[in-house]
């Protein structure tokens, strides 16, 4: 059936089943494949995106789910990388292998829009489940922190 | 619409996207690419302009902007950013100007191996690499340098090369200028590379080169190649290594809607073990969603074969009982049957370590795509032209007309050496005719075909002198062998050479060793693994060190010292680590510190881990002092992210990763079963430099994983006085009293 979603403020018409997964439909009917595919059962965290502003696990989200709502992806969470998260994680050269990151940074994005100082344990609790095997936790923790600073205005 | 046009080095895309709305390129330009120094397809050139090769491995554009082309396949350890830094060191070319892109495999292939290695692994990027990188940068600065002394009429020695400008008095040209002119250059004898000391870029810290394209998503993994009227395949292999397909029922999905078939997976004719096809099923359909979906729904029969009784708890009471003889012998200085006999005390240990998966982020993949012509093939290698070879083997090609285009791979750590998913991909592509097939594992398939890591024990004795120093070690060993399982014939005296890696070659001073070691495989496919044999070996190597030095009443680090006085670069490490560590034995009970050190693929690593446990036995790692010394460094964030990487896999794997091998099958197939280490559970680490310098290049990559899981389950024992011997540490009871 015909559903149509908004996407990085962008409308698309997409003729999939409902109940097929949101990440599909970003990758395979939409192009967006900055979302990635870790596990399918929503406890990877690659797959994150935001739903109205929400951290979303697109692998356990139905595509019929997010019709009428506004969904967000990497792609479209800022312009030319300029989000502090993403800032933050060019200075502090974050990534490893790079798969996860997507999902690192939309979780972390989400945790500081609810949180602008979050502290370790707020880093702990919201991104408990965006795992890393590369092992690049210290750094997130260190990025999150950073963005944090330059979001509140620092240089 | 569709319109492909395929040119020597790149894809142009335009196709109309499924959901409405065109999609431009697989390649997208952006300021975010033109600051990335590459492009989201990595196998791209990152200009479109025609630039002068000057030789193989470097391109001058008109504009100055210099591409280094990368051998190496990257997967997180950074040879997008180490790689051309060894070129540009000689080249004297500016770093700003730098842009990169993978070498041809297919250029590669024709030319004689023309790139030297192409293949990722064993640590080697660096250390294997430098000599002839090093060597294509000197070499095009001497060319450069000459075409402008030729133009100038001065002597070469008066020119001067630096940040991409010769300059020889007030004569002034770029490298874009002289790079024709120095592209035909003859010289008589080749320039000398830099040595240790001398360098200028290498050791400093630079930006990664990939990072931008890694913060917004549009890096292209393996998972992420999309062609025009591409099609995809999930599958689902046999359950059981070894076992058959015996039929499926495609009537029962191919109603559904967007399918386009289902294909079975049969071994053709003699294939190596390496890249043996398990037999399977694929089915294909226009989006991956509805090919997995019918897959699950689509009754299958398997025949699962001979080994169906084989489990892990069975599997282990083999090594237990293959531990008590006498084995093949790996190693057999002085006469330690005899010297254990005189030995004031005896101390023994039991070490077991199960089978394990890589578990990269990015589950295999690979997309293959046949046209009468030439082959296709993109996928996140770590041996491009041995996934060329595959293919062309495979479908019967020569290999000058199959191309391999390696993306970013989502780790790698062995997984992706072997090119067994590219002969899948290649036989469901030819099944299927005529398009472009993109094959995705899913998380189960991933585990369940792991091909990862081998089940091995050790049981370890050491005989002790009155003053508690070490005389005697007899180790006995028992596991399963890669490389036996891949060619039975080529392990003539009952024992390879990588199996016992860590014990075997341990570089104690110990007058008497004796290693003997028994193959024991199952139906498990194994293959590298990150840090091969150390990676399981120490975890019962250095624990065992531990118990030895506790026995003899001596302090653990610094018997090791003490074990190493004839190996300067160990002492240099070993006594940095006592400084930078602050290593003691007096702390609190619940608290503890433990030591480990191992050398391999040319580094010398030793780790100090700070844990707390509490009294009902929850663990807390809360930190890892780590030194290193890989003789030279290239960029030392990269490293020092290497040696976090290392301490995470390990740590991981102790804790949590034993695969169950139940029926003869893999039980654990995703993170609900299997998990992974979580941030918040991710300890600080510190990382320290002791380098020995000189001719000294030691690998990054694998070296740190196998000393950080001893290290820690020498600080369980010293907060709770429980040794973790045999089991992962979730599953051992740490509670204290």
């Amino acid at each position: 059936m015909a559903l149509t979603l908004s996407v990085n403020g962008r409308n698309y018409t997409v003729d999939v089943e409902p109940e097929t997964p949101l990440l599909w439909v970003l990758r395979d009917n939409m192009g967006l494949v900055g979302t990635k595919y870790g596990c399918g059962i929503a406890r990877c965290g690659a797959c994150t995106v935001h739903i109205d502003g929400q951290v979303a696990r697109s692998c356990a989200t139905q595509a019929a789910a997010a019709v009428g709502k506004t969904v967000t992806t990497i792609e479209g969470l800022s312009p030319n990388s300029t989000h502090p998260v993403q800032v933050a994680w060019t200075e502090l050269d974050v990534p490893q292998c790079g798969y996860c990151q997507s999902g690192q940074i939309m979780a972390a994005a989400a945790l500081l829009a609810k949180r602008p100082r979050p502290t370790d344990g707020d880093i702990d609790a919201e991104m408990e489940l965006n795992l890393c095997r590369c092992g690049t936790y210290q750094g997130i923790r260190a990025a999150i922190h950073r963005a944090a600073a330059i979001a509140g205005g620092a240089r | 619409m569709t319109h492909l046009e395929i040119t020597r080095r790149s894809f142009i895309v335009t196709t109309a996207a499924a959901g409405g709305g065109l999609m431009i390129g697989i390649a997208m330009s952006g300021p975010a690419q033109a600051a990335a120094g590459m492009m989201p397809n990595p196998w791209e050139r990152a200009t479109a302009k025609e630039g002068q090769e000057i030789n193989a491995w470097i391109v001058v554009d008109p504009d100055g902007t210099t591409t280094i082309r990368v051998g190496q396949s990257e997967m997180g350890q950074g040879v997008f950013t180490a790689m051309p830094m060894l070129v540009a060191e000689e080249l004297h070319v500016d770093w700003k100007m730098v842009k990169v892109e993978y070498a041809d495999s297919n250029r590669h292939v024709r030319n004689n191996n023309l790139y030297q290695r192409m293949s990722t692994g064993g640590s080697g990027a660096v250390r294997n690499s430098r000599v002839f990188l090093q060597q294509a940068g000197a070499s095009a600065r001497e060319r450069l340098r000459e075409a402008a002394a030729v133009a100038w009429s001065v002597p070469r020695d008066q020119v001067v090369a630096k940040d991409s400008v010769l300059t020889a008095g007030n004569r002034r040209g770029t490298y874009a200028e002289f790079a024709t002119r120095a592209s035909q250059v003859q010289l008589a004898q080749e320039p000398a590379i830099k040595q240790s000391g001398q360098f200028s870029l290498l050791g400093t810290t630079l930006a990664r080169l990939d990072t931008p394209l890694k913060v917004n998503g549009t890096a292209t993994f393996g998972f992420d190649v999309k062609l025009p009227g591409m099609v995809y395949a999930a599958v689902k292999v046999v359950p059981v290594r070894g076992g058959k397909l015996t039929s499926f029922d495609f009537n029962a999905i191919k109603g559904r809607p967007g399918i386009i078939g289902a294909y079975a997976l049969k071994p053709v004719g003699e294939q190596p073990f390496a890249t043996r096809i398990d037999e399977g099923v694929a089915v294909v359909a226009d989006t991956y969603y509805r090919a997995l979906t019918a897959l699950n729904l689509m009754p299958v029969v398997w025949d699962l074969g001979p080994d169906v009784a084989i489990n892990s708890r069975e599997y282990k009471a083999r090594l237990t009982e293959a531990v008590k003889l006498p084995g093949a012998v790996g190693r057999n200085d002085g006469d330690t049957i005899a010297a254990m006999k005189t030995a004031a005390k005896t101390v023994e240990g039991h070490y077991f370590t199960g089978y394990d998966s890589h578990t990269c982020m990015e589950p295999m993949s690979c997309t293959v795509s046949i046209t009468a012509d030439r082959v296709d093939v993109w996928g996140g290698f770590q041996n491009p032209p041995g996934a060329l070879a595959v293919v062309a083997e495979h479908l019967g090609k020569q290999p000058v007309d199959v191309y391999s285009h390696t993306t970013f791979l989502g780790g790698g750590f062995g997984l992706r050496s072997r090119n067994h998913e590219v002969r899948q991909a290649a036989e469901i592509a030819r099944q299927v005719g005529n398009r472009p097939v993109k094959m995705l594992w899913t998380r189960e398939e991933n585990e369940r075909q792991a091909r990862g890591r081998p089940a091995a024990m050790s049981h370890l004795k050491m005989g002790l002198d009155a003053q508690g120093m070490p005389i005697a070690f007899y180790g006995r060993f028992a596991g399963h062998s890669a490389a036996a399982q891949a060619n039975p014939t080529a392990v003539a005296n009952g024992l390879d050479s990588g199996t016992m890696n860590g014990i075997r070659d341990h570089r104690y001073k110990i007058a008497n060793t004796l290693i003997e070691g028994h193959i024991r495989n199952t139906n498990q496919n194994i293959q590298a693994y990150r840090a091969p044999g150390y990676e399981h070996n120490l975890w019962h190597m250095e624990q065992f060190m531990d118990e030895v030095a506790l026995a003899g009443g001596k302090d653990p680090l610094q018997l090791r010292i003490d074990l190493t006085k004839d190996l300067p670069d160990w002492q240099l490490v070993l006594n940095t680590l006592k400084q930078k560590s602050g290593y003691r034995r007096d702390l609190p009970k619940g608290e503890g510190m433990g030591v480990a050190i191992g050398e391999s693929f040319g580094s010398i690593i030793a780790m100090c881990a700070k844990v707390s446990v509490s009294r009902r036995g929850q663990l807390t790692v809360e930190k890892y002092d780590v030194v290193v010394d890989c003789g030279n460094l290239v960029t030392p964030a990269i490293a020092a992210h290497q040696m976090q990487s290392g301490i995470v896999y390990g740590i991981t794997d102790a804790i949590y990763r034993e695969l169950t091998i139940d029926k003869g099958a893999v039980v654990e197939g995703n993170f609900d079963t299997y998990p992974l280490l979580k941030i918040s559970q991710m300890p600080v680490v510190d990382v320290h430099f002791a380098l020995a310098g000189g001719d000294k290049w030691g690998g990054m990559g694998e070296p740190a994983t196998p000393p950080a899981a001893p290290a820690l389950g020498n600080a369980i024992f010293a907060a709770t006085g429980k040794r973790v011997r045999d089991v992962i540490i979730n599953q051992a009871d740490l509670s204290w009293t």
